[in-house]
């Protein structure tokens, strides 16, 4: 079985990561859990040093690299000495050449397949897509980064925060980096701005971790289709579907809601140029929305909106006013009529065309 | 004799009944396949006084308008991110817009078109679909409008004939 895999995230160096992974290591050791360092970067930093103590650590790995030599994790060494808990700071750390894997994320992948858990730390600027984001704030360019999906594959994300003035004061007492360093980093990178700026990134990262794991853990589809609301707009590639595509977005927002739009797509139908316009028009207007745009092939509208209806728990449907005659209705029967009929407990709204109103007329 | 014009009376009566039954209500300018489309970008607002030279404009030449709200994504978020907030202040403007465009018979096809900066998303919106016109509204009173920079580039990149509506500053 996998590993469980706990990540401490930060809005910079000296937040408190590494502290808090030994406290966290040394807490499970307490309760008889076998814990080792895999890894550790403890900055010279004293206190973090201290709480090393106690805590077996797996001899590094020495690599060469040209005149360097570079310390790194023994990869096998952990794995080979099946810990139950490993500890492994930096995660988007950068190997050195040679070594079986580019980044260590991708080690502490094998780890967690060995079934050994990990606790592992890591800061947001380091995260993929927010780099140009970061550039821009810090005017660092970040050279290591992870890929996003490592958080949204982790166990647990976890935010270790302070206070931008308390990681000031931090840096000003000599407990993040020696004096000389921590009043060029003051200046720069460690500016109250830019610390904000950092830990608003990192907290909206872990709230929508969260989210995202509450929706997907607590909500299984079922329950989410009993408790949530779901909309299906009935749209055309014709203009008339971007109000009603946007009304039904509006209602869906309204009632905390998804959105679906759907095109039922006659067989064999060829688009006309106007058509595909408004066809793409109508695909990136439901991107903006965050809608889920679905084109179906049917011969019979109904039949294939009550299918996707009811595949996608849908609840509410939005539909344009429709251009049929009356002589058709009587004939053929309406198509709003087929759908009340058809689609029973579900609510259906008709969007009127703005064009038709009588001060348009006039 | 009179049976037979009885039924034929009958019959006409019930033919020009569905007829008139069947008819569809009426509707005012539908969309021409050919017809001219103008563009509108804006971003946060829209001077009334641009769109009302707008409307004026495809009153006149019959032909549809496409006022198009402008979004900007962050950096911070991935390209295709759905932009809810942003969407939220565009809907009623765009709702605004065609009301007003569709109140003297305008056609409106409208659009919500987003990129990295304003001149990604106009860029976007061109490439995916044809203009012939462009109307951008120059900014007055430092709200509103394309600035001067983007007016350059705007000038310069547009595909179609393009037009720089700059609003009175005291109706702005």
């Amino acid at each position: 079985m996998r590993g469980r895999y706990r990540i401490l995230l930060g809005m910079a160096a000296g937040v408190g990561k590494t502290y808090r992974m030994l406290q966290e290591g040394r807490q499970a050791q307490e309760e008889g859990r076998d814990v080792v360092i895999g890894y550790l970067e403890p900055h010279d930093r004293p206190e973090t040093a201290a709480l090393a103590v106690g805590l077996e650590t797996v001899p590094r790995l020495r690599a060469q690299h040209g005149e360097l030599e570079l310390d790194e994790m023994d990869l096998d060494a952990v794995i080979r000495r099946a810990p139950e808990l490993a500890l492994v700071d930096e995660l988007a750390h950068t190997n050195a050449p040679g070594m079986r894997n580019e980044k260590r994320y991708q080690d502490i992948d094998e780890i967690l397949d060995a079934g050994i858990d990990v606790i592992s730390t890591v800061n947001v600027q380091h995260l993929e897509s927010l780099n140009d984001a970061i550039a821009e704030l810090t005017e660092v360019r970040v050279r290591e980064t992870f890929p996003d999906n490592v958080l949204e594959h982790a166990d647990e994300v976890v935010l270790v925060d302070v206070t931008p003035e308390a990681l000031r004061d931090r840096l000003r007492a000599g407990k993040v980096y020696a004096p000389e360093r921590a009043e060029v980093a003051l200046q720069n990178f460690f500016q109250v701005e830019k610390l904000s700026a950092l830990r608003e990134l990192a907290l909206r990262e872990v709230a929508e971790d969260v989210g995202q794991r509450r929706q997907a853990a607590v909500l299984d589809p079922l329950s989410q289709q009993a408790v949530s609301e779901r909309v299906l707009a009935l749209v055309e590639p014709q203009p008339k579907s971007q109000r009603i595509m946007r009304r039904a977005w509006r209602s869906a927002e309204r009632l905390g809601g998804q959105l679906d739009a759907i095109w039922v797509r006659k067989p064999g139908h060829v688009l006309t140029e106007e058509e595909r316009v408004s066809l793409a028009a109508l695909r990136r207007l439901a991107v903006v929305l965050g809608a889920h745009f679905l084109e179906e092939e049917g011969d019979d509208l109904v039949q294939t909106v009550r299918r996707v209806a009811y595949e996608r728990g849908t609840t509410y449907i939005f539909v344009g006013t429709p251009d049929e005659s009356r002589r058709r209705e009587v004939l053929k029967g309406s198509l709003l009529s087929a759908l009340v009929r058809q689609l029973p407990g579900l609510d259906i709204r008709v969007v009127a065309n703005r064009a038709d109103r009588p001060e348009a007329l006039t | 004799m009179i049976a037979l014009v009885s039924v034929l009376a009958v019959a006409l009566v019930v033919v020009g009944g569905i007829a008139l039954w069947g008819r569809r209500p009426p509707r005012r300018r539908p969309f021409r396949r050919d017809a001219r489309r103008i563009l509108v970008p804006f971003e946060g607002r829209l001077d009334p006084s641009v769109l009302d030279a707008a409307i004026r404009i495809a009153q006149a030449e019959d032909a549809v308008l496409v006022p198009a709200y402008l979004l900007i994504v962050p950096l911070a978020y991935a390209e295709d991110s759905p932009l809810k907030d942003q969407v939220s202040v565009a809907l009623p403007l765009l709702e605004a817009v065609e009301h007003a465009a569709l109140r003297v018979g305008v056609p409106v096809d409208a659009r919500i078109e987003k990129g990295r900066t304003l001149t990604h998303a106009l860029k976007r919106l061109w490439q995916a679909e044809r203009f012939d016109r462009i109307v951008a509204p120059a900014p007055v009173n430092g709200g509103g409008g394309f600035t001067e920079k983007q007016l350059a580039w705007l000038l310069t990149n547009a595909p179609a004939e393009t037009l720089v509506l700059k609003p009175m500053p005291h109706a702005a």
